[in-house]
């Protein structure tokens, strides 16, 4: 049939790019060239796709508010990115006096390349992945965690009270959060029994009545998506989980010192550990490259996979827009009063869903021990807190 | 329920966030260069000189008395005299600037010059676009670009200027009222002279 091999062609297209354009070399160069070429297009995309969020969340964030946004660069302000990246790249360069030269310098690198190497495991597409790895997840975890190292590398070379107490903040944030990010994963390998990402979403891409077999459609895998949309916001620094940067009391955090093209390379370390982090999500629980419907099946799947990233980039810069800042007390007993428990209550759930076998009994069970769960919660924190108008003692 | 707050917040700025592309009213931003909102009646931003007539030289109000000068605060105004006089808008003469110079960095906005001025020749202009790359000569303004006629006065401060207008006509009025009275008596004082005297000299009309 005409039309199934044209959605087929359309579904494979970069494969079939990269095929037609390394099958004049000689067999043995052709993994390394293929390879080679993957990484010049993810390197490309993602930060493309990084200068159009940034214009979008700027909009975004206006209409929020009722402001009109970036409106004079180009048609409705899209050539805002490049202005933005022709100013850094031509601002000058300050290093204070006092900072680790190398370290300082290396910290934005570090950070950009840890955050790329992500990628490098991330399913986004039918046959679409540039390291097809056995344990995938464990891979982008390790890498996740190195972009700590490069907060800190940069707060703690700056020589700034700032950097440095903006650093040590990051640090406390991302280890809580990257223990709930961890566990909220592993219920999933739990179900899948792997760690390696094609096989997730493979276990994923099944429809019964027309309706996929993603995870966040059970009543574990909604539980733990939301656990691990959380932890995915604070170990990307996002509004209401940024206090690293907190602008109003700790100046920009651990960038304080970075002018010019390094404190671009934060920035763009940011959006690419969002562009990761909600791929993953997409990967563990959204069904990655898989349609929503059977009968879109048809729609190529990197459209599937960039239309889910790009979904979860708008409610990420929705909360922005919504949320102000917490405290780090909040933050802190958030992560580990509320945040932990719930995500290893979630584990046990998995558990039982995985071994109380097929019927409607294990939907009955584990979702009434959740809400339950859920209610209780909220009511125990609620009632210990006293929410009420202020009382200010000595103001009056 | 936990989480009830983050929904309900969630749903105002979607609200917000859509309500902005449906609703023109929602968005208060004004595109300045663009679009401009009239600047309101009582703005004031630095001092010009009001003159009277087409044109702006022998029009100008000011006799340079240099009260402004002395007052002036942070000492922004530089006035030289005239040597010569002539006539204001009575008909007496005076002096005139010769040079009238506002270094408007220097100047505070404080209104104290228009306060002393007794021919209400200094007043309060709302143009603010003055931003020039020559931060010494370009922001030191002299008598041209100064004076601004009495009908660009009565645009920017319409009220005010109505009130100056009628407050000097009164005293035209006055002036000239009183010159009658003057003129009347000396021609009075003349014809009786005239008929005490057969050949007196002529007499002299007081201009005030």
């Amino acid at each position: 049939m005409v039309s199934s091999s044209v959605v087929e062609n359309l579904d494979q297209i970069f494969i079939i790019i990269r095929d037609w354009l390394t099958h004049f070399l000689p067999a043995a160069w052709r993994p390394a060239v293929d390879v080679v070429l993957s990484v010049v297009v993810i390197v490309c995309v993602f930060p493309g796709l990084f200068a159009l969020t940034t214009v979008f969340e700027r909009k975004g964030l206006g209409r929020i508010q009722n402001r009109l946004g970036p409106n004079r660069t180009g048609p409705f302000g899209f050539f805002q990115p490049i202005a933005d990246g022709i100013k850094s790249l031509t601002k000058e360069d300050i290093v204070p006096a006092s900072a680790d030269g190398v370290l300082h310098f290396l910290a934005p690198v570090i950070l950009v390349v840890a955050v790329f190497m992500g990628f490098a495991v991330l399913p986004m597409g039918r046959n679409m992945v540039l390291v097809d790895m056995d344990a995938g997840l464990l891979f982008f975890f390790a890498m996740g965690a190195s972009t700590e190292l490069s907060v800190f590398m940069a707060g703690w070379s700056s020589r700034n009270k700032y950097s440095l107490l903006g650093a040590m903040r990051a640090i406390a944030q991302m280890i809580s959060y990257e223990v709930v990010l961890l566990l909220s994963s592993v219920s999933v390998v739990m179900i899948t029994g792997s760690l390696r990402l094609t096989k997730i979403v493979d276990a994923q891409n099944q429809y019964s009545y027309g309706l996929p077999h993603w995870y966040i459609f059970t009543p574990w895998g909604l539980a733990a998506f939301i656990m691990y949309a959380i932890a995915a916001t604070a170990e990307t620094n996002r509004s209401p989980f940024d206090l690293p940067e907190g602008e109003s009391e700790l100046v920009a955090g651990y960038h304080t010192e970075y002018s010019g093209f390094k404190f671009a390379l934060f920035f763009l370390g940011e959006y690419l550990a969002m562009f990761s982090i909600s791929g993953l999500g997409t990967t563990l629980f959204l069904g990655g490259w898989s349609a929503p419907l059977a009968v879109l099946s048809f729609v190529p799947s990197w459209i599937w996979f960039f239309g889910k990233v790009m979904m979860s980039i708008f409610v990420f810069i929705w909360m922005r827009g919504t949320l102000p800042r917490l405290r780090q007390d909040q933050l802190m007993n958030f992560a580990w009063k509320f945040v932990l428990p719930f995500t290893l209550l979630d584990l046990l759930v998995t558990a039982m869903w995985r071994f109380m076998g097929e019927g409607w009994l294990r939907w009955v069970v584990s979702t009434a021990i959740l809400a339950g769960a859920y209610v209780l919660m909220g009511r125990v924190s609620m009632y210990r807190q006293h929410f009420a108008p202020r009382k200010y003692r000595y103001a009056e | 329920m936990l989480g009830e707050g983050i929904l309900k917040g969630m749903a105002e700025t979607a609200r917000n966030f859509v309500g902005s592309y449906v609703s023109k009213e929602r968005l208060t931003t004004v595109e300045y260069p663009e679009q401009r909102i009239p600047t309101a009646e009582n703005a004031r931003v630095f001092p010009f000189l009001v003159y009277d007539g087409p044109e702006w030289q022998s029009g100008l109000r000011c006799v340079a008395c240099q009260i402004c000068e002395k007052e002036c605060p942070p000492k922004c105004i530089y006035i030289d005299k005239s040597t010569d006089k002539k006539p204001d808008f009575v008909g007496k003469a005076q002096f005139y600037p010769a040079k009238f110079d506002i270094d408007v960095s220097v100047c505070m906005s404080c209104q104290i010059c228009v306060e002393v001025c007794p021919f209400e020749a200094i007043k309060m202009d709302t143009q603010f676009e003055l931003a020039t790359d020559d931060r010494f000569g370009g922001l030191l303004l002299d008598r041209e670009q100064l004076s601004k006629s009495n009908e660009y006065y009565h645009s920017i401060h319409p009220t005010e200027a109505t009130e100056v207008d009628n407050r000097l006509a009164e005293e035209k009025a006055k002036v000239e009222a009183k010159a009658e009275a003057a003129a009347a008596a000396a021609a009075a004082k003349a014809a009786a002279a005239a008929a005490l005297k057969p050949n007196p000299p002529a007499p002299t009309a007081g201009g005030d």
